[in-house]
Protein backbone atom coordinates (compact mmCIF):
# COMPACT_ATOMS: atom_id res chain seq x y z
CA UNK A 1 0.00 0.00 0.00
CA UNK A 2 2.90 2.25 0.98
CA UNK A 3 4.73 1.00 -2.41
CA UNK A 4 1.92 2.15 -4.39
CA UNK A 5 1.99 5.89 -3.13
CA UNK A 6 5.85 5.60 -4.29
CA UNK A 7 5.20 4.63 -7.72
CA UNK A 8 2.86 7.03 -7.77
CA UNK A 9 4.88 9.55 -6.53
CA UNK A 10 7.84 8.60 -9.02
CA UNK A 11 4.91 8.42 -11.83
CA UNK A 12 3.84 12.01 -11.43
CA UNK A 13 7.91 13.01 -11.23
CA UNK A 14 8.29 11.32 -14.80
CA UNK A 15 5.07 12.82 -16.01
CA UNK A 16 5.90 16.37 -15.07
CA UNK A 17 9.28 16.13 -15.75
CA UNK A 18 7.94 15.40 -19.55
CA UNK A 19 5.17 17.52 -19.83
CA UNK A 20 7.63 20.48 -18.73
CA UNK A 21 9.98 20.14 -21.39
CA UNK A 22 8.27 18.29 -24.53
CA UNK A 23 5.12 19.60 -26.29
CA UNK A 24 3.15 16.23 -26.87
CA UNK A 25 0.19 17.59 -28.35
CA UNK A 26 1.32 17.58 -31.74
CA UNK A 27 -0.84 15.56 -33.62
CA UNK A 28 0.34 13.08 -35.67
CA UNK A 29 -2.74 12.97 -38.42
CA UNK A 30 -1.40 16.81 -39.08
CA UNK A 31 1.80 14.72 -40.42
CA UNK A 32 -0.31 12.23 -42.74
CA UNK A 33 -2.15 15.05 -44.13
CA UNK A 34 0.70 17.43 -45.07
CA UNK A 35 2.09 14.67 -46.67
CA UNK A 36 -0.95 14.04 -48.89
CA UNK A 37 -0.70 17.76 -49.63
CA UNK A 38 2.78 17.56 -50.86
CA UNK A 39 1.51 14.65 -53.19
CA UNK A 40 -0.66 16.23 -54.69
CA UNK A 41 1.16 19.39 -55.01
CA UNK A 42 3.62 17.21 -56.59
CA UNK A 43 1.58 15.89 -58.79
CA UNK A 44 0.68 18.94 -60.28
CA UNK A 45 4.36 20.52 -60.69
CA UNK A 46 5.14 17.35 -62.87
CA UNK A 47 1.81 18.07 -64.94
CA UNK A 48 2.83 21.20 -64.89
CA UNK A 49 6.80 20.49 -66.04
CA UNK A 50 5.26 17.85 -68.50
CA UNK A 51 3.73 20.83 -70.40
CA UNK A 52 6.01 22.77 -70.38
CA UNK A 53 9.13 20.45 -71.39
CA UNK A 54 11.83 21.21 -73.23
CA UNK A 55 11.55 24.76 -71.70
CA UNK A 56 14.21 26.80 -69.57
CA UNK A 57 12.80 27.17 -66.60
CA UNK A 58 13.83 31.20 -65.56
CA UNK A 59 12.61 32.99 -62.57
CA UNK A 60 10.69 35.00 -64.84
CA UNK A 61 8.81 32.39 -66.30
CA UNK A 62 5.14 31.05 -65.68
CA UNK A 63 6.48 27.43 -65.11
CA UNK A 64 8.91 28.30 -62.26
CA UNK A 65 5.78 30.85 -60.83
CA UNK A 66 2.99 28.31 -60.72
CA UNK A 67 5.59 25.49 -59.15
CA UNK A 68 5.84 28.83 -56.70
CA UNK A 69 2.94 29.19 -55.93
CA UNK A 70 2.04 24.95 -55.28
CA UNK A 71 4.71 24.98 -53.27
CA UNK A 72 3.59 28.02 -50.93
CA UNK A 73 -0.10 26.64 -50.82
CA UNK A 74 1.51 23.22 -49.77
CA UNK A 75 3.44 24.86 -46.33
CA UNK A 76 0.64 27.48 -46.12
CA UNK A 77 -1.83 24.48 -45.98
CA UNK A 78 -0.04 22.10 -44.01
CA UNK A 79 0.56 24.77 -41.45
CA UNK A 80 -3.00 25.45 -40.85
CA UNK A 81 -3.92 21.91 -40.48
CA UNK A 82 -0.85 21.18 -37.74
CA UNK A 83 -2.36 24.16 -35.71
CA UNK A 84 -5.96 22.82 -36.04
CA UNK A 85 -5.48 19.36 -35.18
CA UNK A 86 -2.98 20.36 -32.51
CA UNK A 87 -5.23 22.70 -30.96
CA UNK A 88 -7.93 20.13 -30.20
CA UNK A 89 -5.41 17.12 -29.39
CA UNK A 90 -4.12 19.66 -27.08
CA UNK A 91 -7.60 20.63 -25.23
CA UNK A 92 -8.33 16.76 -25.06
CA UNK A 93 -5.00 16.53 -23.27
CA UNK A 94 -6.50 19.97 -21.24
CA UNK A 95 -3.06 21.54 -22.26
CA UNK A 96 -2.40 24.79 -24.27
CA UNK A 97 -2.09 25.06 -27.82
CA UNK A 98 0.40 27.85 -27.20
CA UNK A 99 2.25 26.76 -23.99
CA UNK A 100 5.93 27.57 -22.74
CA UNK A 101 6.69 24.10 -24.57
CA UNK A 102 5.31 24.81 -27.89
CA UNK A 103 6.86 28.11 -27.54
CA UNK A 104 10.57 25.82 -27.30
CA UNK A 105 9.63 23.40 -29.50
CA UNK A 106 8.46 26.22 -32.48
CA UNK A 107 11.81 28.21 -31.81
CA UNK A 108 14.07 25.06 -32.44
CA UNK A 109 12.49 24.57 -35.09
CA UNK A 110 12.77 27.38 -36.84
CA UNK A 111 16.44 28.02 -36.55
CA UNK A 112 17.67 25.60 -38.70
CA UNK A 113 14.30 26.07 -40.88
CA UNK A 114 14.94 30.04 -41.54
CA UNK A 115 18.71 29.45 -42.00
CA UNK A 116 17.61 26.90 -45.00
CA UNK A 117 14.93 29.18 -46.31
CA UNK A 118 17.44 32.21 -46.73
CA UNK A 119 19.82 29.70 -47.92
CA UNK A 120 17.34 28.68 -51.08
CA UNK A 121 16.49 32.83 -51.95
CA UNK A 122 19.73 33.03 -52.31
CA UNK A 123 20.51 29.84 -54.26
CA UNK A 124 17.38 30.90 -56.64
CA UNK A 125 19.13 34.50 -56.96
CA UNK A 126 22.60 33.05 -57.90
CA UNK A 127 20.67 30.61 -59.78
CA UNK A 128 22.02 27.24 -58.79
CA UNK A 129 18.45 25.46 -59.41
CA UNK A 130 19.73 21.70 -59.08
CA UNK A 131 20.44 22.47 -55.20
CA UNK A 132 17.06 23.56 -54.24
CA UNK A 133 15.54 20.49 -53.60
CA UNK A 134 18.09 18.82 -51.71
CA UNK A 135 18.38 22.04 -49.50
CA UNK A 136 15.14 22.15 -48.69
CA UNK A 137 15.05 18.69 -47.63
CA UNK A 138 18.12 18.91 -45.51
CA UNK A 139 17.56 21.97 -43.85
CA UNK A 140 13.62 20.26 -42.92
CA UNK A 141 15.16 17.56 -41.66
CA UNK A 142 17.70 19.37 -39.53
CA UNK A 143 14.98 21.63 -37.75
CA UNK A 144 13.23 18.14 -37.85
CA UNK A 145 15.84 16.65 -35.48
CA UNK A 146 16.77 19.93 -33.89
CA UNK A 147 13.10 20.53 -32.72
CA UNK A 148 12.46 16.51 -32.00
CA UNK A 149 14.06 17.16 -28.52
CA UNK A 150 11.27 19.25 -27.65
CA UNK A 151 8.31 16.46 -28.66
CA UNK A 152 7.86 12.53 -29.61
CA UNK A 153 11.41 11.12 -30.70
CA UNK A 154 9.51 9.85 -33.54
CA UNK A 155 9.86 13.44 -35.50
CA UNK A 156 14.04 12.75 -34.70
CA UNK A 157 13.78 9.26 -37.04
CA UNK A 158 11.75 11.22 -39.88
CA UNK A 159 14.44 14.19 -39.78
CA UNK A 160 16.67 11.93 -40.02
CA UNK A 161 15.63 10.21 -43.04
CA UNK A 162 14.65 13.19 -44.76
CA UNK A 163 18.05 13.89 -44.34
CA UNK A 164 19.01 10.64 -46.28
CA UNK A 165 16.49 11.30 -49.19
CA UNK A 166 18.22 15.14 -49.34
CA UNK A 167 21.59 13.69 -49.55
CA UNK A 168 20.23 10.95 -52.33
CA UNK A 169 18.75 13.78 -53.95
CA UNK A 170 21.74 15.42 -54.40
CA UNK A 171 23.87 12.99 -56.12
CA UNK A 172 20.41 12.42 -58.55
CA UNK A 173 20.20 15.68 -59.63
CA UNK A 174 17.23 15.88 -62.06
CA UNK A 175 15.00 14.04 -60.26
CA UNK A 176 14.02 16.60 -57.35
CA UNK A 177 10.95 16.39 -57.57
CA UNK A 178 10.19 12.89 -57.21
CA UNK A 179 12.24 13.28 -54.12
CA UNK A 180 10.60 15.84 -52.45
CA UNK A 181 7.54 13.61 -53.03
CA UNK A 182 9.00 11.15 -51.39
CA UNK A 183 10.59 13.49 -48.37
CA UNK A 184 7.56 15.82 -47.95
CA UNK A 185 4.99 13.06 -49.04
CA UNK A 186 5.83 9.88 -48.22
CA UNK A 187 7.72 10.57 -45.40
CA UNK A 188 5.21 12.45 -43.71
CA UNK A 189 2.14 10.05 -43.96
CA UNK A 190 4.46 7.47 -42.80
CA UNK A 191 5.95 9.00 -39.95
CA UNK A 192 2.28 10.62 -39.21
CA UNK A 193 0.36 7.28 -39.26
CA UNK A 194 3.03 5.83 -36.73
CA UNK A 195 2.72 9.12 -34.40
CA UNK A 196 -1.40 8.33 -35.06
CA UNK A 197 -1.40 4.81 -33.92
CA UNK A 198 0.93 5.52 -31.16
CA UNK A 199 -0.40 8.26 -29.17
CA UNK A 200 -3.53 10.11 -30.54
CA UNK A 201 -6.01 6.66 -30.79
CA UNK A 202 -6.93 6.49 -27.71
CA UNK B 1 16.13 -0.16 6.06
CA UNK B 2 16.14 2.71 8.88
CA UNK B 3 18.23 4.73 6.50
CA UNK B 4 16.19 4.90 3.34
CA UNK B 5 13.75 6.34 5.36
CA UNK B 6 15.84 9.12 6.29
CA UNK B 7 16.55 9.72 2.79
CA UNK B 8 12.85 10.15 2.47
CA UNK B 9 12.06 14.12 2.50
CA UNK B 10 8.98 15.28 4.30
CA UNK B 11 9.01 18.37 2.18
CA UNK B 12 8.84 16.63 -1.21
CA UNK B 13 6.29 14.44 0.65
CA UNK B 14 2.87 16.68 -0.95
CA UNK B 15 1.96 16.32 -5.14
CA UNK B 16 2.08 19.75 -5.63
CA UNK B 17 5.49 20.14 -4.19
CA UNK B 18 6.80 17.27 -6.00
CA UNK B 19 5.47 18.97 -9.03
CA UNK B 20 7.22 21.82 -8.82
CA UNK B 21 10.44 20.94 -7.77
CA UNK B 22 9.92 17.75 -10.94
CA UNK B 23 9.63 20.75 -13.27
CA UNK B 24 12.17 22.75 -11.68
CA UNK B 25 14.91 19.99 -12.13
CA UNK B 26 14.37 19.77 -16.04
CA UNK B 27 13.67 23.41 -16.83
CA UNK B 28 16.67 26.38 -15.85
CA UNK B 29 13.84 28.24 -14.72
CA UNK B 30 10.04 28.37 -14.91
CA UNK B 31 7.44 31.28 -14.18
CA UNK B 32 4.46 31.33 -11.88
CA UNK B 33 1.92 31.19 -14.87
CA UNK B 34 3.54 27.87 -16.55
CA UNK B 35 3.94 26.28 -13.07
CA UNK B 36 0.19 27.11 -12.77
CA UNK B 37 -0.58 25.48 -15.99
CA UNK B 38 1.38 22.36 -15.44
CA UNK B 39 0.25 21.66 -11.93
CA UNK B 40 -3.53 22.84 -12.30
CA UNK B 41 -3.58 24.51 -9.02
CA UNK B 42 -4.67 27.66 -8.38
CA UNK B 43 -2.60 30.46 -7.37
CA UNK B 44 -2.68 30.42 -3.40
CA UNK B 45 -1.90 27.28 -3.54
CA UNK B 46 1.00 27.29 -5.73
CA UNK B 47 2.30 30.40 -4.16
CA UNK B 48 2.00 28.59 -0.49
CA UNK B 49 3.99 25.23 -1.65
CA UNK B 50 6.62 27.78 -3.47
CA UNK B 51 7.07 29.64 -0.46
CA UNK B 52 7.47 25.77 1.94
CA UNK B 53 10.36 24.83 -0.90
CA UNK B 54 12.03 28.25 -0.79
CA UNK B 55 12.04 28.51 3.07
CA UNK B 56 13.95 25.01 2.96
CA UNK B 57 16.72 26.79 0.76
CA UNK B 58 15.42 24.69 -2.32
CA UNK B 59 14.00 27.30 -4.70
CA UNK B 60 14.66 30.65 -5.09
CA UNK B 61 12.28 33.44 -5.88
CA UNK B 62 12.79 36.11 -8.50
CA UNK B 63 10.82 38.88 -8.93
CA UNK B 64 11.02 41.28 -11.44
CA UNK B 65 8.64 43.02 -14.15
CA UNK B 66 8.02 43.07 -17.67
CA UNK B 67 6.97 45.82 -18.70
CA UNK B 68 4.70 47.27 -16.57
CA UNK B 69 3.26 43.13 -15.53
CA UNK B 70 5.48 41.74 -12.65
CA UNK B 71 6.43 38.39 -13.25
CA UNK B 72 7.49 35.75 -10.79
CA UNK B 73 9.78 32.82 -11.69
CA UNK B 74 11.21 29.81 -9.46
CA UNK B 75 14.82 27.92 -10.12
CA UNK B 76 15.98 25.03 -8.09
CA UNK B 77 18.90 26.05 -5.82
CA UNK B 78 22.22 23.33 -5.85
CA UNK B 79 20.96 22.22 -2.53
CA UNK B 80 17.39 21.92 -3.44
CA UNK B 81 18.74 19.78 -7.07
CA UNK B 82 20.41 17.08 -4.25
CA UNK B 83 17.72 16.38 -2.12
CA UNK B 84 15.24 16.09 -4.81
CA UNK B 85 17.84 13.29 -6.17
CA UNK B 86 18.23 12.05 -3.03
CA UNK B 87 14.79 11.69 -2.43
CA UNK B 88 14.32 10.25 -5.74
CA UNK B 89 16.93 7.43 -5.35
CA UNK B 90 14.95 6.54 -1.65
CA UNK B 91 11.68 6.07 -3.31
CA UNK B 92 13.34 4.19 -5.70
CA UNK B 93 15.32 1.78 -3.25
CA UNK B 94 12.38 1.45 -0.78
CA UNK B 95 10.17 -0.12 -3.84
CA UNK B 96 13.17 -2.39 -5.04
CA UNK B 97 13.21 -3.39 -1.06
CA UNK B 98 9.92 -4.94 -0.68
Amino acid sequence: MENQKYLDDLQDIRNMMNRSTQFLSLSGLAGVMAGIYALIGAWFAARILDYHSGQYVTLESLTFKLILGIAASVLVLSVITALVLSHFKARRRSEQLWNHSSRRLLVNFLIPMTTGGIFTLLLLRHEVYGLIAPVTLIFYGLACVNASKYTMSDVRYLGITIILIGLLCTEFSGYGLLFWALGFGLCHIIYGSIMYFKYDRK
Amino acid sequence: MKNIIQNINKAFDHRIRLGIMSVLMVNESADFATLKELLGVTDGNLASHAKALEAENYIVVEKQFIGKKPNTSYKATKSGREAFRAHIDALESLIRKS
